[in-house]
């Protein structure tokens, strides 16, 4: 029986040991005299063909772009909190020059090692909290959901929009408002229903909420969570629907109307190079949630796919708006604006700024319903 | 529009019913296995992948369901061959079958496929009420057919007999004469088929792709199940269903403006579980409670 015992702990260190080294998967590599080397903390996988997808395209854009003067290196599946701590610390440890850690939940992780390792760069995505070696970094994402609100309000015929959300926090808050924006400009009967799916990634869960919204009406649907079974969804049921973060044709050759991808690529290219150029800073102007690079349509941070499945005349509205946005002509949120309750929030006028941006916790008008607490 | 509700209450609970009966006859046999979610991935990653390559449904289900029967081997290698802790083997297969899946699964990320047909014509889906009940693809009927032979299985029948007996009392069952390894082997193995199938009709009916991680915690809700129908497979039914019906009714209710909020919504499945537990233990009847010898490792004198 001690024989078997033995057999037993070394199978499962075996099998435990096998499953972390698929599951946290550190590339380590050992010369450190010529190359700069660069470290990403991923939330999930890059196969979620989402967000984490849309960060892996930019490290390899960085590999791409620098070839042999930068090594790079990924840890994925990352859990925020505790486990983020360890992780970055580890990588800071290993020698890296450069940390850029992808998830909002990595800001106070971050931090606490940025501030143990004061000679190693940090740049912390869709954060707000810096410190002298830590940048943030983000891309104005609800720029694309003015033009998705454009091409719902001009596509619907039942008039109700479906919009599955995955937390009440304010980039998603501020995604279905700026849709809401651009949807009202075109159409001011169409209404937005939306669904919280209290989860970034379930694809089961995210075509349930997508199932429920067409069977209460909604025949054009937006999303933002991070997986493609919305669009799928939309495909089966003959309705349309908006791609995230990345291309999701794929899935949805005849309900994708477009998508809003997230092009990280530029940014860290950029940042590398000022690394390398020792111009890198972490910003001036106060600790507010737009960061110290905070870019969107008008820097191709965020980009739109083509404009498929609509007649010409929508898609033609839809490069208006996209390209209004870009060169500044359009402003989402002017005013006058009301919120769905009939409080006014701007006056004639008035334009909101980016602090009143990261300061949303209400629906404009034509958003149905209240925002959990 | 509530044809459409009632439609995916059921599509949502299939997976749950077809895990959670593999795994009750697994428990009744005196087996805990918590590698569900893990044996789920690995059916679900196989039938997409061998779907994807074949062009076959047929091939991919039973990728499916032979996947998640060998993966359970691996279980029932440790816990019967081994005699290992049940637990930790189950939660160890887990991990494994999370992180191979994915391994697997890597080269058919963005890739999609056409999901199962309806297995009546629509002119039945089309009836109004009953319609719905039409409208099911047939591995969700052979879902309910199958949750019936495990209940004529192991409550009409010798061999039911002999299984439940391992699960009450190995050692009893063991001087009666009967293979004790021999019967939880079989049911292992039937709980990966179970298992495999439940996970392979998420890529192939739900969402027609395969992304890592897919299942998101069935597993452990069908782990749930098994409890809260206090080890009986009807209630099976009525617990996936009810479950189903919760997620579902509170996005309904989101979606309609409700204010209750979600995440009490969300939590209400877990919340029933609990509660019903409290119910059967309450009553303290030997027919609700657990098998009795449920994670005890049988070793045989010789």
């Amino acid at each position: 029986m001690k024989n078997n015992r033995f057999i037993i702990f070394a199978g499962l260190l075996a099998i435990i040991a096998f499953v972390f080294y698929f599951t946290t998967n550190v590339d380590q590599v050992e010369d450190k005299e010529t190359k700069m080397k660069v470290a990403f903390v991923y939330l999930t996988n890059p196969g979620d063909h989402g967000w984490t997808y849309a960060h892996e395209v930019g490290r390899q854009q960085v590999q791409e772009h620098f070839g042999d003067k930068v090594e790079t290196s990924y840890v994925e599946n990352v859990p925020e909190g505790p486990d983020a701590t360890r992780v970055i610390r580890e990588l800071a440890q290993n020698g890296n020059d450069m940390i850029f850690t992808t998830s909002f939940g990595y800001m106070e992780p971050t931090l606490k090692v940025a501030k143990e390792f004061p000679n190693i760069k940090f740049d912390h995505i869709t954060g707000y909290m810096r410190a002298e070696n830590m940048a943030t970094g983000n891309i104005r994402f609800y720029e694309g959901r003015y033009v998705q609100g454009v091409v719902a309000g001009l596509t619907t015929k039942s008039n109700k929009i479906g919009y599955v959300a995955a937390f009440p926090i304010p980039e998603v808050i501020q995604g279905i408002n700026s849709f809401a924006q651009g949807l009202k400009s075109v159409n001011k009967n169409a209404t937005i229903s939306v669904v919280w799916a209290n989860t970034w990634y379930d694809p089961v869960k995210e075509g349930d909420a997508a199932k429920v919204l067409i069977a209460e009406g909604a025949d054009v649907l937006a999303q933002h969570t991070d997986s493609p079974a919305m669009l799928q969804t939309a495909e089966k049921a003959g309705v349309y629907g908006f791609g995230q973060s990345s291309d999701m044709h794929e899935f949805a050759p005849n309900a994708q109307l477009f998508a809003s991808v997230n092009n990280w690529g530029p940014y860290y290219i950029a940042q590398i190079q000022k690394a390398m150029d020792d111009s890198w800073t972490t910003g001036e102007g106060p600790d507010h949630w737009a960061g110290n690079t905070w870019k969107g349509l008008s820097e191709d941070f965020l980009v739109l796919t083509d404009f498929k499945n609509m007649p010409s005349n929508v898609a033609k509205a839809a490069q208006e708006a996209r390209d209004g946005i870009a060169n500044g002509s359009i402003n989402i949120f002017s005013g006058p604006m009301m919120d769905n309750e009939g409080n006014q929030i701007l006056a004639s006028g008035e334009v909101l700024d980016d602090g009143g941006l990261w300061a949303m916790n209400y629906y404009v008008d034509g958003v149905i319903g209240k925002i959990p607490n | 529009m509530i044809d459409a509700l009632v439609l995916t209450i059921l599509m949502t609970s299939v997976p749950l019913i077809l895990a959670a009966t593999g795994e009750l006859v697994v428990e009744r046999s005196g087996v805990l296995n918590l590698g569900l979610e893990g044996m789920m991935l690995m059916g679900a990653v196989s039938a997409f992948a061998l779907t994807y390559i074949s062009g076959s449904l047929l091939v991919g289900l039973l990728a499916g369901i032979i996947s998640g029967c060998l993966t359970a081997a691996i279980f029932g290698f440790f816990v019967l061959g081994l005699a290992t802790n049940q637990v930790a083997t189950g939660l160890a297969l887990t991990i494994f079958g999370t992180g191979l899946s994915g391994l697997i699964g890597s080269d058919f990320v963005g890739k999609a496929i056409e999901g199962l047909p309806t297995l009546f014509p629509e002119t039945f889906s089309n009836l109004p009420i009953i319609g719905v009940f039409f409208a099911l693809d047939a591995v969700a009927y052979l879902s309910l057919f199958i949750v019936f032979l495990v209940w004529i299985f192991l409550f009409k029948s010798k061999y039911g007999l002999i299984l439940r007996a391992c699960g009450i009392s190995h050692n009893s069952a063991h001087s009666l004469g009967y293979k004790v390894l021999t019967v939880r082997w079989c049911s292992i193995l039937f709980g990966g088929m179970m298992a495999g199938l439940g996970g392979a009709y998420l890529p192939l009916m739900l969402t027609p792709h395969w992304s890592e991680g897919m299942t998101s915690g069935r597993g452990w809700i069908a782990l749930a199940l098994v409890v809260f129908a206090s080890w009986m497979p009807s209630r099976i039914i009525y617990g996936a269903i009810l479950f189903g019906a919760i997620t579902i009714m509170q996005l309904a209710g989101q979606a309609r403006g409700w204010t209750i909020p979600p995440q009490f919504l969300s939590s209400l499945p877990y919340i029933a579980t609990i509660f019903v537990l409290v119910l059967i233990s309450s009553k303290g009847t030997a027919k609700y409670l657990a098998p009795s010898d449920l994670t005890r490792p049988f070793i045989s004198s010789k």
